[in-house]
């Protein structure tokens, strides 16, 4: 039987793992990966409580909430990551100085 | 030693170790590959947390519209954006990346402590859900339950996330359009 112990474990894991991209990764689309790498950590710890709840379902919903929620997020950063690539002509974020002009 | 323990624990060393290979390697299109196997992963990994139908929809959404997505937008951006990956330092440990694996491995420790202190096993609702039969058995058919809970109960998150995403694609087609008049 796997114990809700072993899902967090993983989960911390992946969370850590995700952490590090965002923080070191010069390069923009690998920040993101990092941000759904952390959101699959949250998704992981959802499912795996939310089997303890078999009439509300809640965690499995509101697991499927957050994918749904990922997906609007990735849209709308790719689009502004295509926008400043078109300004910067790079995706480095330490580049990347003002806002606007 | 059964064997969904087995595929737990070959799951998670997949998950965890492709994660960790896409963070290290410094060739971009690689690490968004690899990505794929990652949640692939996790996609087995909920399947064992009997969340079969949130494992489809992982599939579904992360590796058929995330992923495509990303490669799309990277196809798009030009070669330039590999050249600024070839400027940084190919290792995993340079001194450039040592906050970052210190403040990881920090962030490790604290919360594997608190996961292990918890004791999550023993929490008064988990165990009140398991004495009530109300845990999620391997031969249940959870599909329909979803599907009833989320026009009933969860109506109010389900039509504010759908709200949301119409925001989000009006605004990621506004955004990357063409610079025309402003």
């Amino acid at each position: 039987m796997i114990t809700l112990t072993d899902f967090l474990i993983v989960s911390v894991m992946l969370f850590c793992i995700g952490l590090y991209m965002i923080v070191s990764k010069r390069n923009a689309i690998q920040i993101l990966i990092g941000i759904e790498l952390i959101l699959n950590a949250a998704i992981l710890n959802l499912v795996a409580f939310g089997k303890h709840d078999a009439t509300n379902n809640s965690g499995q919903v509101f697991a499927l909430f957050a994918i749904v929620l990922a997906a609007a997020t990735t849209a709308v950063a790719l689009a502004i990551i295509l926008n400043v690539y078109r300004k910067y002509k790079t995706i480095d974020p330490g580049k990347i100085n003002n806002l606007r002009d | 030693m059964s064997l969904v323990r087995v595929l737990f624990y070959f799951m998670g060393f997949i998950a965890v170790a492709s994660a960790l290979y896409a963070a290290s390697t410094t060739n971009l299109v690689r690490s968004i590959f690899v990505f794929f196997v990652t949640l692939f992963a996790l996609a087995g990994l909920y399947v064992l947390a009997m969340a079969d139908f949130v494992a489809v929809t992982q599939v579904v959404i992360y590796v058929g519209g995330i992923l495509v997505l990303i490669l799309f937008a990277f196809m798009l951006s030009g070669k330039e954006t590999l050249d600024v990956l070839r400027q940084q330092k190919g290792k995993f440990f340079s001194i450039g990346k040592l906050p970052a694996i210190l403040l990881a491995a920090l962030f490790f420790i604290v919360m594997i402590n608190v996961v292990l202190k918890a004791d999550v096993n023993n929490l008064s609702w988990v165990k009140a859900s398991i004495a009530n039969n109300n845990t999620i058995t391997p031969n249940a058919v959870m599909i329909d339950n979803i599907g009833v809970n989320l026009m009933t109960r969860y109506l109010l998150p389900f039509e504010a996330i759908s709200v949301l995403l119409l925001m989000a694609l009006v605004g990621a087609a506004h955004l990357s359009r063409k610079e025309a008049g402003a």
